[in-house]
């Protein structure tokens, strides 16, 4: 079917009554030149403005047999595998917008379309944010979601699977399905946000989400500290540990090791003024010599260890293991010649390591089996989220996940086509 | 046929995992009859009590090959008879799977089999200043097994969340009887999150044999007031004022003037005379942040018309303080001969004129309504107090407390916040959800339990027999009454 005739195809299809919704002259559009995920090209684009419309465009492409993607702003469409295959990509740039912002039960619920920083903005006002950090700078909340995102402070706040508190999604048949609600504590029916979050958009395509919100902090302090790492990052782990035994109630523990040279290991404390700057004085006798407080945070602060182009893995492992697992990955560059930059959550286990573009795909291959072996003993996983095309066609970008056989039943039953993203996600779900 | 099959299948289990782990003499089937909510009562076909997850999946796979369903039970504390047996089918109880299997406060983990119960892991931890933040009432019985089944929460669940917060990997038996591994020790795993589906899915997706949890480090300081108040509407404000100011309580419970009354009669709590309402705030944290917003807290209580503050001055009077709000469920029998346990959530904001509806809706059925909650995120326990031997009492309180979840749902809230759906509200499922909803969740169900045997009738709505209403309970839950198991 040539495009044109796929557009018309798509704007007649759909079931009976969804004629209208689908004559939207902004609705469809051919592909452009970057309408492509992951190397592969789609033939259209569709940017619905509502969950029923967008339950229109996936009835139109169930009755075309079409692949479909689903793309928020675009800034890790590229993680995971690419798809299988592609027809359309379905984005929801015309999906935005605060529908209800409820402060006094502090909570919000915001199209899949509006990015991060639109959200944050509008909740300020009100003292409140959802405490999401977005390190890749530019996600929507739609894309957060899907490649579940997180940032320094999931030390304190958790990660999306503690804040998602109800989602919309449309299913790949074009069925329009709701779980959780609008209140935080709620234990009514499965909870299908859990099952969306991280999922990379393979068992349907979220439209809206309530979250829950908390307040933006009276204050801040970041107490800073830098770490001769000669010693295996022993002296590291010492200092993390005690952070974490003392009863400050940190919400961010953060690792930064460059390539080379020492570590900056840095704490963000929230609070109350005066709370703040007495927690973070005794903070800074706690890391000792060297450490310093400071109100704001170092540059590479909630940003990946790589830009675009590069490879970006993330690393975890229980807490005890993290300083082996910055040894590890620092011998392992040594090994195999490859600078690797690692950043991370050190008061949860969720490290990310960069290398460069102009890394042998075959010494990246070697590092990452060197290092799926450093986190696999400490009861972790090391996964590539992003990769230049040259590595992604020589390794397995997810490695062994537990659990697959009954994730591949999960995929069957939601997507038993296997039209939703393809391919891109574990075990070539 | 159906008996003959669970003979065999007696048989068969008996042979290979020991006579005194199965039990099929109806005595002793019996004592499995029901679980905390005692108004539905089923005696199982067969009893089963596994050592190992090993055992649990090898009985589960029993189950599969004879096409008998199965029901996982814990303590049997549930409020929703989610552990309510099948008549035909096996209850495989968690008793003996009770193995603390790691307590790493360094890694701030703990590994535990389903058994275990909940406050056993709290204490394990405390050497080592560490603790489990889920705190349900039901603590010192109720199994982790089961706090996970029901995404249990607790009183401090405002600040630190519930069980589905807390649990980072389960080893689980499939309803086809595998033995798998989700998440794990170290957080985000790849792959679906298929723990977060798991918690909360009230024995549905099978049985977990293993669980590991997120400990905690135990605050450095914890503050508690009780503040009184001419009525509901004032406390509700006070609570308002406190969240709208950023302060994040561990913990803001409400008691009304009924709920006083009976906690009064039943412990002496010695709540100030003449209160239309009590307040509990417990703050907790880092010193210097807990009496910064301890002081807050106090001013906003006094500035929205508290009539009488105290101040714990140590653990005895912070007990003390306590000690009034987990006797009111129990204590409701001092002053009824039957009540319902109600268990909805509601937008906090919409507390007072929730509450003020619920009063008028009690009044026009002559029926009294005793309110003690989780304020702090809204999460209701309304106490609808009658008597079966008052004519036609029954069925009007039985209606009133219906008509609370309706309430709820209006409100935009939840017909459950802790207890979950269970049996019992599985027909008020789709107040809350459309048919759409429904099957889309079946979806999940459908991958891991294609046969439906794990725990059918739960959750889901399905026909309905007449008369069965929700939540209803007569006398002090025998656990309570055992001063096994405090309150909500
Ligand atoms: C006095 C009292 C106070 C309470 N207070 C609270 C409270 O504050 N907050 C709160 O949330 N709840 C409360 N509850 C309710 C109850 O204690 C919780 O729901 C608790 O989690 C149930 O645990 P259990 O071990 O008793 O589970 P059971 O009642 O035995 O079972 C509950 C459900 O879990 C399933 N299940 C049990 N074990 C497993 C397993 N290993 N794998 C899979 N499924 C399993 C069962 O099939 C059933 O569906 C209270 C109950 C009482 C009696």
């Amino acid at each position: 079917m040539s495009t044109p005739d796929l557009l018309d195809a798509l704007r007649t299809g759909g079931a009976a009554g969804d004629g209208e919704l689908l004559r939207d002259p902004d609705l469809f559009r051919p592909a452009g030149p970057a309408d492509v995920i992951g190397g592969v090209p789609a033939r259209a684009v569709a940017a619905p403005t509502s969950a029923a419309q967008a339950a229109a465009v996936l009835r139109a492409a169930a009755g075309l047999g079409l692949r479909v993607v689903a793309r928020g702003a675009g800034t890790t469409v590229d993680w995971g595998n690419p798809p299988a295959a592609l027809d359309l990509i379905v984005e929801t740039r015309r999906l935005t917008g605060v529908v209800e912002h409820a402060a006094g039960d502090l909570i919000v619920v915001v199209r899949a379309g509006t990015r991060l920083a639109e959200l944050r903005a509008a909740l300020a006002p009100a003292g409140q944010q959802l405490a999401l950090d977005d390190p890749v700078g530019g996600a929507t909340v739609g894309g957060a979601v899907a490649v579940n995102i997180s940032g320094p402070r999931r030390m304190g706040y958790g990660t999306l699977r503690d804040l998602l508190i109800g989602i919309t999604l449309v299913r790949v048949d074009g069925v329009v399905a709701r779980a959780g609600g609008r209140v935080v504590k709620n234990v009514a029916g499965y909870d299908l946000g859990k099952l969306m979050i991280g999922a990379y958009g393979t068992l349907g395509l979220v439209t809206e989400c309530v979250f829950r919100l908390h307040p933006v902090p009276a204050a801040e302090a970041y107490v800073r500290c830098r770490v001769p790492v000669a010693d295996g990052f022993t002296r590291f782990g010492r200092l993390a540990s005690a952070v974490r035994g003392a009863q400050f109630a940190p919400v961010a523990l953060e690792v930064d090791a460059p390539a080379g040279g020492p570590a900056e290991l840095v704490v963000l404390l929230e609070g109350t003024a005066a709370g703040v700057a007495a927690r973070a004085e005794a903070t800074r006798r706690l890391l000792g010599a060297g450490a310093a407080v400071d109100s704001r945070p170092p540059p590479w602060w909630s940003r990946y260890p790589w830009t675009a182009g590069e490879t970006g893995l993330k690393l975890t492992g229980v807490l005890t293991g993290v300083p082996d697992l910055l040894a590890a990955t620092r011998a392992v560059a040594d090994r195999h010649h490859v600078p690797i930059r690692v950043r991370g959550s050190a008061g949860t286990g969720v490290l990310y390591a960069g290398l460069p573009a102009s890394a042998d795909p075959e010494e990246v291959a070697r590092v990452l089996d060197e290092l799926r072996g450093a986190t696999g003993e400490v009861g972790g996983h090391a996964v590539v989220l992003t990769a230049p095309d040259r590595v992604r066609d020589r390794v397995d970008l997810w490695g062994p996940v537990d659990g697959l056989e009954l994730m591949r039943r999960v995929k069957a039953r939601f997507d038993p086509e296997a039209r939703l993203a393809p391919g891109r996600f574990v075990g070539g779900l | 046929m159906t008996a003959t099959r669970i003979g065999r299948l007696a048989a068969e289990l008996r042979d290979r995992l020991g006579p005194d782990q199965v039990i099929d003499d109806r005595p002793r089937l019996r004592t499995y009859e029901c679980d905390g909510l005692a108004a539905y009562r089923v005696v199982p076909a067969l009893v089963v009590l596994p050592h190992t997850a090993a055992e649990c999946a090898l009985v589960v796979r029993a189950c599969v090959a004879a096409g008998v369903p199965f029901v996982a039970r814990g303590s049997g504390t549930g409020l929703s008879g989610g552990a309510l047996p099948h008549p035909d089918g096996v209850l495989i109880v968690t008793s003996r799977l009770r193995e603390i299997r790691l307590v790493s406060a360094a890694d701030e983990r703990a590994v535990v089999e389903p058994g275990v119960v909940n406050l056993a892991v709290s204490r394990a931890a405390a050497p080592y200043g560490y603790y489990y933040a889920p705190d349900p009432s039901s603590q010192q019985i109720c199994s982790i097994g089961g706090n996970v089944a029901e995404n249990s929460g607790g009183a401090h669940c405002l600040k630190y969340g519930f069980t589905s917060n807390h649990v980072l990997g389960l080893q689980v038996v499939t309803p086809e009887g595998e033995l798998v591994r989700l998440g794990g020790m170290a957080p985000d795993s790849p792959g679906y999150d298929l723990v977060g589906a798991f918690v909360g899915s009230e024995g549905t997706l099978g049985i977990t044999t293993e669980v590991t949890l997120r400990l905690l480090r135990v605050p450095e300081s914890v503050r508690t007031l009780l503040a009184a108040f001419t009525g509901t509407d004032a406390a509700g404000a006070a609570t308002s004022a406190i969240i709208a100011a950023g302060v994040v309580p561990a913990a803001v419970e409400m008691m009304d003037a009924l709920a006083i009354e009976a906690a009064e009669a039943a412990v002496r709590c010695g709540y100030p005379d003449g209160a239309g309402a009590v307040l509990i705030v417990e703050l907790d944290g880092p010193a210097a942040e807990v009496d910064a917003q301890f002081a807050e807290v106090v001013a906003l209580c006094r500035a929205n018309g508290a009539t009488e503050l105290r101040i714990a001055a140590d653990e005895r009077e912070r007990a003390l303080i306590w000690r009034g709000r987990k006797s009111a469920f129990a204590a409701v029998g001092r002053i009824s001969p039957d009540y319902i346990v109600q268990d909805g959530v509601i937008p906090r904001t919409a507390l007072p004129e929730v509450l003020r509806r619920i009063a008028e809706l009690a009044a026009e059925r002559g029926i009294r309504v005793a309110n003690v909650f989780h304020a702090g995120d809204g999460n209701l326990h309304p106490l609808v107090l009658f008597d079966e031997a008052v004519e036609g009492q029954t069925a009007r309180a039985e209606e009133l407390s219906g008509a609370i979840l309706d309430l709820c749902v209006a409100y935009g809230g939840s017909i459950t916040g802790e207890h979950g759906v269970g049996v019992d509200k599985a027909t008020y499922l789709p107040r809350m959800f459309t048919d759409d909803d429904l099957d889309t969740m079946q979806l999940l169900r459908c991958a891991f339990d294609p046969r439906g045997l794990a725990n059918p009738g739960k959750i889901f709505p399905t026909p309905r027999l007449c008369g069965e209403v929700p939540g209803r309970r007569k006398g002090p839950h025998p656990l309570q009454a055992a001063g096994l198991a405090e309150v909500f």
